[in-house]
Formats: structure tokens, sequence, C-alpha cells
């Protein structure tokens, strides 16, 4: 592995934000906050197994301006972990190294991500509003 | 990176991981956008239909261990007292351990229930 002409130890107060530390560090952040978007699932999936009353109340919350804006991040960090994931496999088949092919995955992630983030909001808004 | 002992197993399953998960996230996002009415017996009929119930819990499976691998990094990077990060680690596995249980427990219920 060459270790050359790479930023040794990005002390975070030192370092200029970049594309590419931020991404990483992303990553990381989007993996943390996923784990709650599943207890959020395993939560949903038990108070439908206990009964209406507690159902209703999950629901309830859910479908609150809170739990609305909370399923809101949940689709971004999804789409956003998703995609820079899919990034990182190409990482360990050995593709897309260089700094400008770094920089340029980088941007097609993000875009990717907001692409898929719109497209299933405007899905939820469609549904939502027309079939009720 | 200091799981030397068994670090190519690890590596190697939050990369399997994170390859079957793609579908099956591309699947629960679709499926749950599309259920227009999420009351009670809906979700209900929705979580308790056989092939529903199979791939959610294969997706709570495979979500909780590519987590459970992936929180093992952070803590392994961040946490480095030996027997805090010990703790920490086994701590860590059986709640994640317990809360998947719990989860496979609830679909069942609802599928075998109705
Ligand atoms: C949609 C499918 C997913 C893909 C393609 C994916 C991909 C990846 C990859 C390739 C890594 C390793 C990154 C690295 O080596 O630094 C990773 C890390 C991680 N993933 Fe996922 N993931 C997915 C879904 C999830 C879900 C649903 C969760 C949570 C329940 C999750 C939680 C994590 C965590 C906590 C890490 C560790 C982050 C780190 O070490 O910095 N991922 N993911």
């Amino acid at each position: 592995m060459k270790t050359h002409n790479r930023p040794l130890s990005p002390h975070l107060q030192i370092y200029k934000p970049q594309l590419t530390s931020v991404m990483s560090i992303c990553h990381r952040a989007t993996g943390v906050a996923l784990v709650a978007g599943a207890l959020l699932l395993v939560w949903w999936v038990i108070a439908a197994a206990v009964g209406p009353e507690v159902f209703d109340k999950v629901q309830k919350f859910l479908t609150s301006w809170l739990g609305i804006l909370i399923l809101f991040i949940f689709t971004c960090t999804l789409m956003y972990h998703l995609c820079n994931g899919i990034r990182h496999l190409f990482w360990d088949a050995g593709y897309g190294f260089r700094l400008e092919d770094v920089y340029k995955s980088g941007w097609i992630t993000l875009s990717i991500a907001v692409l898929l983030t719109s497209i299933t909001w405007i899905f939820v808004i469609i549904l939502r509003t027309t079939v009720i | 990176m200091e799981y030397i002992k068994g670090g190519k197993h690890h590596w190697l399953m939050q990369r399997i991981t994170a390859i079957v998960l793609v579908p099956f996230i591309l699947w629960f996002v679709i499926s749950v956008v599309s259920l227009t009415k999420m009351d009670y017996a809906s979700a209900r009929d929705w979580i308790g239909s056989t092939s529903v119930a199979i791939t959610l819990i294969s997706l709570i499976i495979l979500s909780f261990y590519h987590a459970q691998l992936g929180l093992q990094v952070i803590v392994e990077d961040y946490v480095h007292t030996k027997s805090a990060r010990l703790a920490i680690l086994v701590l860590m596995k059986c709640a994640l351990i317990f809360v998947v249980i719990s989860a496979i427990f609830a679909v069942l219920k609802i599928a075998l229930g109705r």
C-alpha cells in the first residue's frame, strides 16, 4: 500500500475540511445514526405485535412533525450511507483511487443520495395526499 | 485496526453484509413508501404475510450484524483501555442480540398468530 502523498493524522482543529474527509466522517456518523433508525423499525414492529393501543401511539408519534422530521433524516442518512457504502465497495475492489476520481465519485455519491431521498419523499407526498 | 486475529473475517463479513443489504434496503424503502394505509390492521397484514415476514427478518438480522461489525470498529478506534473496550464490546453485542431476538419474535408472533 502506498502511504506517501496522503495527509496523516487529520486533526480536525488543524485541517481545513475537505469533501473527502467530511464524507469519510459522515459515513461513520450515518452508520451510527442508522443503528437508531434500525431500532426505530424494531420498535414499530414490536408495537404492531403488542396491540392496537401501543401501535397507535407509535404511529401517532411517527406521523407528528417531529416523527416526520426523524423519518426524513433517516431517509437522508440511509441513502447517503447506501451510496457511499457502494463507493467504499468500489475502493475495496481497487477502483477509483486517483485523487480526481475520489472527488468525482464523491460528488456523484452526494448527487445520487439527494436524488434518491427526493424521489422517496416525492412518492411519500403523492401517495399520502392522493390515497387518503 | 487492531483486530489482527480474525480481522480478515471481520472485514470480509462487513463487505458481504453491505453488498447483500443493498437489495434488502431498496425493497424496504419501496415497500414502506407504497404502504398507503398504515393503520394497525394493515400494518399487521403487511408484516404478517409470509414473504414479507421472511424478508423483514432477514433484513433485521443483516442490518444488525452489519451494524455490530461497524460499531465494533468504531469502539476499537476510540476506546484504548483494554478492559473498558472488552466490556463495551460484550455489552453492545448482548444488547444487539437481545434487540434482534425481540424483533424476530415480534414478526413471528404477528405472522403465526393470524
Ligand atoms: C444499504 C446498505 C448498506 C451498505 C452498502 C453499507 C456499506 C457499508 C460499508 C462498505 C461500510 C464499511 C466502511 C469502512 O470500511 O469504513 C459500512 C460501515 C458501517 N455501516 Fe453500513 N452499509 C449499509 C447499511 C447499513 C445499515 C442499515 C446500518 C445500521 C443498522 C449500517 C451501519 C454501519 C456502521 C455502524 C458502520 C461502521 C462505520 C465505520 O466504521 O466508520 N450500515 N457500511
